[in-house]
This record gives C-alpha cells, structure tokens and sequence, in this order.
C-alpha cells in the first residue's frame, strides 16, 4: 500500500518569497515529486482556516502554507499572522482526528529554489509515511456520508 | 522642437532607480547600459547588509519594472560614443552593439545553448568561477533575459563553420550578420550611474591572490557563497573543487570539502600608501565582511576572523550588527591588525595568516579559506568616459562632485549618482539616484515644449457582467522547455471538455508576438470574456498578458496563468506523465478560477499639487528648491523661528566655503521662491489623511492640503554629562570648540579629544558617524595654526569613510596623536588636569596634560519629537530613536506609509553632503506623487463586501499593517468597516481574519481561491 501511495498535497504559496522561491527551483531544474499543485495568494496571512480545512475535507493528503521569512513580509507582518493561524488550526486538526503533521508551515524566500525542493522532497516523505488521509479511507468506507469532516467546514 | 528625454548611464541599482523615478513623472528615459543586462553589482550579491535581504529578491522587481515601464527604453549592451550639446539639449552618440540574437523573438528557453559547441569561456557573471558558451545567458535572472553570442568566440562569426545554433532556434532569432547599430538620441539631461569597479588584488603580491587556490576576492566570495551561484550556496574550498573538462564546477562532487575556518583580511587595496593601493577608505568592506561571516556561520560552523584596522559601522544600525556578529555568532574580530603576508601550504593548500596583535606580537593562524575584503574604485575606463562626458575627475578617478552640490558633475546638466562618484554602499546610492532624477528632471519639464508621456490609449473594455463565463485557453510549449515533458496537445484538448472553455489551442511560445496578437484577436472573434494562459510564472509574464487582454478589449483581471513550466516540467523531468497529469490539474484550477474572476478597477484618488515640509534645515530647504523647480507649491513648517536647522552652528569650511555662507544663500533662494511658502514657530498638531491628499494642521487652527509630506526634522547634539562639562571651563564640545577656532579666539597648547561620547556605549548603542571627521577636521585647524601644540584623539576607532580618509593621513602627519581606548566600557579618566589614557605602541598608559579637553559629542535623535509626528501619519520608529524607512536597502526615504517620506538627520546622523543628496533625493521621491493630478490604486484589494455581514468588530482594523481600515457609522446607524482603497495594499490578511465573512479580497475571493481547490480535489467539472 505504502509502495504505491502517490500523495495529493495542496500547497500555498505568497506571491512574493515561496511562489518566486518554486519558480527559482524551476529555474535552477531542481526535480522533486510531482505530488503538489501550487495555489497562489498574494500573502501567506490571506489563508483563510477555511481554505486548509476545505482541502482536508476535500481529501487532500497534505498542505503546505510557504510564506516569507520571518520579518522578510512583503506585506510587513503577513507571515506571523499566518504562523499563529496555523499554529491554532494544527489544534482543530488533531480534534478531528487528522495527524497535525499533514499540515506543513514552512519559510522559503524568493531564492530558496533549494529550500523549496527539500521542503517539498521532506513533506511527500512524511506524508507517504502517514498513508493516505482518513478522508479518503473513510470515503472507501463510507463513500456518502462523511459527517464528521463536513462538520470541520465552516458554513459558506 | 519636441519633448526631450532623459539618459540614464548605467543599469546599477543606482541607475535603475533614477529611471524609474523619472519615468514615474512621465519622463522618457534611456536607460544604457554597456553589459547585456542590467542589474549592476548588486544582481551579484548573495545577501545583504544589515538587514541580511536576499539581494535578487530585492532587486529582481526593480529590475523587472525598469524593463516593462512604458516610459523607459532600456538600451543593454550599448555604449555612449559622444555626447553634444549642453545641458537641456544634448545629443548623445550611442553604439547598440550586436546581440547576434534578434531579442524580440529570443524567449530564452536554453535550447541554442545547450547545442553551442564552444565551451568553457569563463563566466563573466560568476567571475570565471564557472564557464559558459560562445552563445548564453548572461545569468538566471538577466534583464532582458535574452541570449546573445561572443563574436569573439563564435566559430561561425569568427570562421562560417559551425551554426548549430541557429538550426536549433525554433524562433529563427539568431543572425550572425547582425552587426552594431549607431543612432543618436536627444535628451535634455543625463545622470551617470556608471557605478565601480573593485581593486585587483593581484597587486597584493603578498596576499598570493592568483597564486593560493584558498584566497579568493569578497566578490568571488558572494558567487561562492550564493544561493543561485555556482554552488547553489554550499560554500567550497576553493581547491576542493572539481571541474569538468570544460571548466564547468561540478557542484555536488564528493572530494568538494566545505571550509572549517575562514579569515577575512580588510582594507585590501584602500587606506594605504603602497604603490598600485589607494589611499581612501571603500567605505562598505567592513560592513560586506561581517555580513559575510554571519551569513557563512548560517550555513554552518565555521571559525571565522575578521583582520582589520578600525571597524567602520558607521551607517544605520550597523554598530549593532557588528556587536551581533562579534557576541551572538562567535566571529573573531581582531582589531587593528594589518597582515603582513599569507602563506600556502603546498600539500593541505590550506592559508596561513601572518599578523601582529593588538599587543604588536607576532602572530600567525592557518585557515581552509581566505577572503580578501577588497576595495572599490572608480570604474574601468572612467577617465575616457569623463570625456565623452565633459566631466572632470577627482584625485582618484571617481567623478568630481563637492560637498554643497554633490549631485552634480562639473557639466551643467550632467549629474552623477552612485558609487561613481565615491565608494559608497547601496541605500545611499539609492537615495541620490531619486536626488539625480530630481535634478535631472528639471531641465526636462521646464523645456517649454515639454509634454508628458501619454498613457497609452486602450480600446473599450466589454462588458462581461451577467454574461456566461466564455474561455480561451493557450497551452505553451515553451520550445521543448514545457512540451518535453508535459503533453502539451493531451493537456490542450483536455482543457476544451472543461466546462465553459470555447477554444483551448497549444502554441510554440505563447509570450510571442503572434500568439499575443491571436489572443487580442479571438478576444473579439470567440468572444471570449476569461483568458487563461498556461505557460511560465505570472511573476514574469502576467503583465505580457494582461496587456494582451486590453488591447483585445478586456479588463486585465479576467486573466489568469497556470504554472505548468517553472513549476511543473522544470521540476518534473523525470516523471513526464505524473508531469502531464498536474498540468492539467493545473490548467483545470486556473479555469475555475478565472470563470469566477471579475473585471477590477483601480480607484481614481485625487491629488494635490503640494509638497509639505517638515523642517526647515539644509535637508528640507534642499529638497523644498527642488520640488518648486518642477512648478509645484512647496510648505516649508520650521517650528523655530528662522531657517536653517543644526547647520547655523557650523563655522566650519567646506570645499573652501564657508558652511554659513552656503546657509545664508540657501536660505535666501527658498524666501525668493514664488512656490515656497515658509511656516516658521509651525507646530504641526495633526496631519490627517492619505497618499495625496493630506492636509497639514498647525495648532493655530490653519490648515494646508498637501499631495506629500516630508520629515526632515533633523536630531540634536548629545548634550553631555561627561567630565563635569558645563562646570569645569576647560571641556567643551566640538562645536564649541570650532567655534572658538573659527573666530581666532583658540588658544589652547594641550587638546585631547575624547571621542563618542553619547555614541557607542550602553545606553546609546549607535555610531553617530560624523564625529571623527569633526574631531580631525579641528585638530588639523589648531595643527597648522600652531604645529607646537600637542593634540590627541582618543578613539574606539577611526571612521573616516571614503575620501575623508585623507583628513586622517593628513592629521597623522601634523603630528596629531590617535590613542585608542583599550577599554571600551570606559571613558578615560580625567582629573581636571590630566587625562589618562592607554597607548596601545608603548603598551603602557599615559598622563596627558589638558588646558582643553573637546567632546565629540553624538547625535541624539530627539525621539519624542519624532514620535509625535510618526503617530500622526503612523510611520515607525527605529530601536535608536530615528525615523524607520519603508526598506533600509531600496527604500530609503520612503516610509511605509505612502506619501510620506523622511530625509537627513531624521533618518540617521550623517554628513552635508549626505543631507542635501537625501534631500533631493525626497524631493524625487515626493514628486512622482504630486506632479500627477491623480493616482489609480491596486485593483486587487480588500473591500467590505459583505456590508451586512459586518457587526464593526474591529478585528481587521486591527491587523491591517497600513491602516487602511477604519470603523465608520454605516447607513443603517451601526458600526461597519470601510477600507481605503488608497492605503489597502491588497495582501488580504483582514479577509482572513474577518470572522464572519463580511471582508473579500478582489482577484483572490474566497469563492475564487476554494474554486481552485475544489477543482482539484473534487473534479467534477467534465461537460455533459
């Protein structure tokens, strides 16, 4: 099972250091699992709880929030607010019965094509050591009802 | 006659920035620059001082920005041949030499390059620490980033045999009968930012630089060290490196060791009288070495020396990062030691380091890797450029300026900026290159026939409310650089089952002109109202596209870009199916995404023609002439009741005139000038408003509407505690002191100087940068009036920067004696006729007679004077007490705050000639906002879009960092927030926080960014 698990692990990055920092890896062709998609915001604090708990819900295996070195915010302090935020949903998280470890915070500037591609290389390794998302085996379980996850969306 | 251009020489960071500001003002600028690219030193720099800022990451956009401005025509790889004219009318010879690579169509996917057979030319960029081909790149992140052939190097230029890579190009870009271009260009000013060059240190024949794999230059050293180096920032023993037979290093190679201890040796080239050496101080080594050794210790532990004379951190929070350095990361800092020489040991090829210690013993240590702290000097070939310029040299070769005019050269019209003019480091450079802009751009918009650029005129946009969304999609194969990987026709034909796509094509290039000019066309033939371009990084190209969608008639909003190249087939090469698979989840995002995108608008804010100045010193009055230069009211508010500022003490002479002869003069010109009204005995009570619109109110209730406000409210002198000053006749300050010697009323045999007093100790951590000069400046003066006097200055260390390293020789050779404190916690002892003090030559201490004892006294920031202003228009406050600039590198008069900057003393002790360039350099600064009659602000921001969802919480006041946010009264007579589009810079951390979902951020809607994870998680958008 572990053998041929190919994680799903949505990945958010800031416009101004981790999107630039993937962009640099690119540069630099610096291979790495093809198990992420990158969604784009303009700061690392516009990720709204709602969004990282919509992609567990949804069934994602992992998610990664890059932002900014700490003091190095485009936007001046984005990247605390995002450090805090994430800090509290890691506790949600592990009430619902999700391994906080599937939820990854890391800082990868502009340059850090290489910091990039160890993040990413390191989190597809965690990730595939946790197994699949308790999403999606309750799904195989329970493929209509999933209650408990829909429980963790707030209402839109 | 028409409208005249700017030229601006040199695509420095210096360079860069006078054009931008130029071009911001709607003045056409060229932007030349002799190499390929622009960028200038700073592109090359790993990170940088004091703040530790990745320099690509700050520069890269600036770089960007020159490149798109409309107004800006970058000229790379061309030379200045002849310049004719005078100043408001020059014509100006250029030779655009040839590219061999015709740069409209090159899209640098690499291909041509990795078929040149030519190898193992050294790497210019890298400083031959890598080699490239007959046909490259200048480096990653050239601007433009355009390939371009040696044709000294090209066997089919030199030879006709070999043209591979013009079978490779798929652009049919390269011609090799290109050949140089000469045209002529008609401008009204031009500013030289031609930048440095760095001393060759194989003229320290016993450094062994050259000859010792181990000792490598401070530039080198940032290549080594860099994370988009040759190395990708794993620092290697330089004789540990492996190359290929091409010279290229093989960066992951086992047998390369990283470095355990490395020296750095300062004052490499500069502050010496050796023959080949120069004899002033570059001004930046100290700070670049330190800066080095932490970002080394980063990488790992490494010991690390630090050999030097003094320690020169005389610049904004520099004294701190140094006492950083030395207590938190361990570095060995061993003052005043010289090297004499460096020895290699044939077989460990490791560097021995001979020196003397602060004790003058003999000493040596060996280490894996020596760096040599190279100095700065006046650019190649400066001398043959002065004379195309019509300018004259300094002493050294650096372009002749004075104190009271250092922006300009000896040619009117003809301005300087940058390190050209002295060695000097970034943010200084920065802050003169707007002050060049300010200079520069006076002869432009006083030219009667001057016309500003026009905004381009675009065709009406569609109306797209209401309407199904209708997409185009473009899939590139960027070359092979997508295609090669990614299955560019699967991903494109997949995208057309997508739900509202009408037409999916795959291009060759899609940043071509055809593919640009297609999508224009089919905007209006499929009427299609979304367009998504899958292809690169939006960080480059989005702008390319966006214009494409106006000039089809489309709100530029309503595109959006997968990234299916930088980061899908650059990182998946191996895995070319899972590769094709996120391309076209990738592509399906983006679609959902952009049929939820809506067209934006900038809000249209109004503004006022006026400058408001804060301060009526040289800084501000500086910066008040050259805002009514350019036609626009200038509001001098002086809360004394004369101008003038802290200058009215000198007495001093500067370039042979006196300080106060220069005061009188400026003051006179700033009360003749019809523009500038003068506030004296001002007290400002409150400034309201925002970028444009700010209004100035005294507390006599008057009130003046500005576009832009200045603080140039200068510091104050230390006033000291220290040796019963103000009891005891004999000590005095150095003010007090020159004032003495000024009149002819000195007369004193026995002076000591003590230097920083109030700077540099437990309370006051900071450098106050201009006492050392003043402290020598004095000490000559009684020197030459009396060579029998006996003078001393006891000092931490020495800091004359730059030329005022002359000032220190020639004060040592009148016989001033410089005593260094051994104790720096401790001021020497003083009986009210003798001081102690140590002498590090004799080893023992020494009793010197006093009749004057002369304090160099610091600068204090006056903090509570500054922090009620700050709190007015809600700027910071540095941890010393002085204003906080928006970026300490890039944006060193700018606060965050928009339209309101800072300028002299206010932002840190510094020297005339530093004031009056910062100054102008406000002034710039200040006039890209108010020669405009309104400004159209970011569409992409936060705006109260769910009115009724909001109960007035407050929670996105609160972490707004640009107070844009505010709680109004709204209709219904409850609390609700209201954002300024004006402030709102559109990061979206209210959205985020907003806890009940009243706040949205335009382009990034909550709807938009969870439609790009549902369309990848739950993909359930197949058409029936």
């Amino acid at each position: 099972m572990a053998d041929n698990f190919e994680p799903l692990i949505v990945t958010f990055c800031c416009n101004w250091c981790s999107y630039a920092g993937a962009d640099n890896a690119g540069v630099g062709r610096r291979q790495m699992p093809p198990n992420f998609r990158i969604i784009r915001t303009m700061c690392s604090a516009r990720i709204d709880p709602e969004f990282i708990l919509r992609a567990f819900a949804k069934g994602a295996d992992g998610v990664m929030v890059l932002g900014c070195h700490p003091a190095d915010c485009h936007y001046i302090g984005g990247n605390y607010r995002a450090r805090r935020r994430i800090a509290l949903i890691r506790l949600v998280l592990e009430q619902y019965g999700f391994d906080p470890r599937r939820l990854k915070l890391e800082w990868v500037s502009a340059s850090e094509g290489e910091k990039f591609q160890t993040t990413v290389v390191n989190f597809v390794d965690v990730i595939k050591a946790l197994g699949p998302t308790p999403v999606k085996s309750k799904k195989a379980k329970d493929m209509s009802d999933n209650t408990t996850v829909k429980a963790a969306i707030k209402e839109e | 006659m028409t409208t005249k251009s700017a030229l601006v020489i040199g695509g420095g960071i210096a360079g860069i920035q006078a054009s931008l500001d130029l071009a911001d003002r709607n003045i056409h600028v060229y932007l030349v620059d002799r190499l390929p690219t622009i960028g200038g030193t700073m592109c090359r720099l790993d990170k940088t001082f004091p703040t530790n800022d990745c320099s690509a990451c700050i520069l890269s956009p600036k770089m960007a920005d020159a490149a798109g401005h409309p107004n800006i025509t970058c000229l790379t790889y061309t030379e200045v041949e002849k310049i004719e004219g005078e100043a408001g009318n020059f014509t100006v010879t250029i030779r655009r030499k040839a590219r061999y690579v015709d740069e409209d169509s090159c899209t640098a996917c690499g291909d041509c390059i990795a078929k040149c057979p030519t190898r193992g030319i050294p790497d210019e960029f890298e400083y031959g620490l890598s080699t490239r081909r007959a046909i490259y790149i200048p480096h990653a992140q050239a601007v433009p980033r355009k390939a371009l052939i040696d044709p000294t190097k090209c066997k089919m230029i030199l030879d006709g045999k070999c043209g591979v890579c013009a079978k490779t190009c798929g652009k049919n870009a390269i011609h090799y009968d290109d050949a140089d271009k000469v045209e002529t260009l008609a401008v009204g000013s031009i500013i030289a930012a031609t930048g440095f060059s760095v001393w060759d240190a194989k003229a320290a024949t016993e450094y062994g630089y050259g000859r010792y794999a181990n000792v490598v230059t401070a530039l080198e050293f940032e290549r080594l060290m860099g994370a988009a180096g040759p190395f990708d920032g794993h620092i290697p023993m330089p004789s540990t490196i492996v190359k290929d037979k091409w010279g290229v290093p093989d960066k992951h190679n086992e047998a390369t060791k990283g470095p355990q201890s490395i020296a750095w040796i300062q004052c490499c080239g500069s502050r010496s009288h050796k023959k080949k050496w120069r004899q002033y101080c570059s001004s930046v080594c100290c700070m670049y070495a330190t800066k080095q050794a932490m970002i080394t210790k980063e990488h790992g532990d490494v010991d690390e020396d630090i050999y030097f004379m003094d320690i020169r951190s005389y610049g904004k929070e520099f004294e701190a990062y140094i006492i950083r350095a030395e207590t938190e990361y361990g570095i060995h800092m061993h003052r005043g030691s010289r090297v004499s020489n460096l020895e290699e040991d044939p077989e460990t090829k490791q560097v021995t380091v001979n020196f003397t210690d602060k004790d003058n013993n003999p000493c040596s240590k060996t280490y894996d890797l020596v760096v040599l702290s190279i100095g700065l000097e006046a650019p190649q070939g400066a001398e043959e450029f002065s004379k195309i310029l019509g300018i004259e040299l300094n002493e050294y070769g650096f372009a002749k300026t004075t104190v009271f005019n250092p922006l300009e050269t000896t040619r009117p019209g003809v301005f300087v900026t940058g390190a050209f003019a002295a060695p000097k480091d970034i943010p200084t450079s920065v802050a003169e290159a707007s002050g060049a802009a300010a200079k520069a751009g006076a002869y432009i918009v006083n030219d009667p026939s001057f016309e500003p650029c026009k905004p381009k005129v675009y065709p009406a946009e569609k109306d797209v409310a209401g309407k199904e969304p209708r997409v185009g999609v473009w899939v590139c194969h960027c070359g092979i650089n997508i295609g090669s990987v990614v299955d560019v026709p699967a991903v494109a034909e997949y995208a057309k089952t997508l739900p509202h796509v009408v037409i999916s094509k795959e291009t060759k290039y899609a940043c071509a002109q055809d593919t640009l000019n297609e999508i224009s066309q089919f905007i209006t033939d499929y009427d299609l109202n979304r367009v998504v371009v899958a292809s690169c990084t939006p960080r480059t190209h989005e702008p390319l596209f966006r214009e494409a969608c106006r000039n089809g008639g489309l709100n530029m909003y309503l595109y959006n870009m997968a990234n299916i190249r930088d980061q899908c087939s650059w990182i998946h090469m191996h895995s070319p199916e899972a590769a094709t698979e996120k391309a076209k989840d990738l592509v399906r995002m983006a679609i959902a995404k952009a049929c939820l995108l809506e067209p934006l608008e900038g809000a249209e804010i109004p503004v006022t023609q006026a400058a408001a100045i804060v301060g009526g010193g040289i800084t501000g009055m500086t910066c008040a002439l050259d805002v009514a230069a350019q036609n626009i009211p200038v509001h001098i508010f002086e809360k004394e009741a004369e101008l003038g500022g802290f200058a009215r003490n000198f007495t001093h002479k500067e370039d042979g005139k006196l300080v106060s002869e220069f005061l009188a003069e400026t003051i006179k010109k700033v009360q003749d000038n019809k523009l500038i009204t003068v506030h004296t005995n001002a007290k400002i009570k409150d400034i309201p408003g925002y970028v444009g619109n700010f209004r100035v109110i005294l507390d006599d209730g008057s009130e003046t509407p500005v576009g832009a406000v200045l603080f140039a409210v200068g510091a104050a002198q230390y006033k000291p505690v220290e040796y019963n000053y103000g009891s005891d006749a004999k000590v005095k300050t150095y003010v007090e002191l020159e004032k003495e010697i000024n009149a002819g009323k000195f007369t004193g045999k026995d002076v000591v100087f003590i230097q920083c007093v109030g700077s540099r100790n437990d309370s006051v951590g900071y450098c106050s940068r201009v006492c050392c000069a003043a402290a020598i400046r004095n000490a000559i003066a009684i020197k030459m009036a009396d060579p029998t006097a006996n003078v001393t200055i006891i000092h931490k260390d020495i800091r004359t920067y730059g030329f005022r390293e002359d000032m220190y020789y020639e004060a040592s050779k009148l016989g001033v004696r410089f005593l260094r404190r051994c104790n720096d916690a401790e001021l020497p002892a003083y009986d009210g006729n003798f001081v102690t003090a140590y002498d590090t030559t004799l080893g023992e201490e020494v009793k010197l007679p006093v009749d004057n004892l002369v304090l160099s006294v610091g600068i204090a920031p006056m903090r509570e004077e500054k922090e009620e202003l700050a709190k007015m228009v809600k700027v910071p406050i540095s941890k010393d007490g002085f204003y906080f600039e928006a970026h300490q590198k890039l944006r060193p008069v700018d606060f965050a705050t928009e339209g309101v900057f800072v300028a002299g003393a206010a932002h840190w002790p510094k020297f005339m000639d530093e004031c009056i360039a910062q100054g102008s350099g406000a002034a710039s600064r200040m006039l890209t906002i108010i020669t405009k009659d309104h400004l159209l602000s970011e569409g992409i921001t936060a705006s109260v879009s769910n009115p009724q969802n909001c109960n007035g919480c407050g929670t996105c006041v609160g972490c707004c960092e640009y107070n844009a946010i505010s709680i109004v009264i709204g209709q219904d007579g409850n609390p609700v927030s209201s954002v300024n589009p004006g402030l709102c810079k559109g990061c979206g951390c209210c959205v985020a926080a907003c806890p009940s979902g009243a706040m949205e951020q335009r382009g990034f809607r909550n709807a938009q960014i969870i439609a790009e994870i549902d369309a990848l998680l739950d993909p359930v958008m197949e058409k029936e």
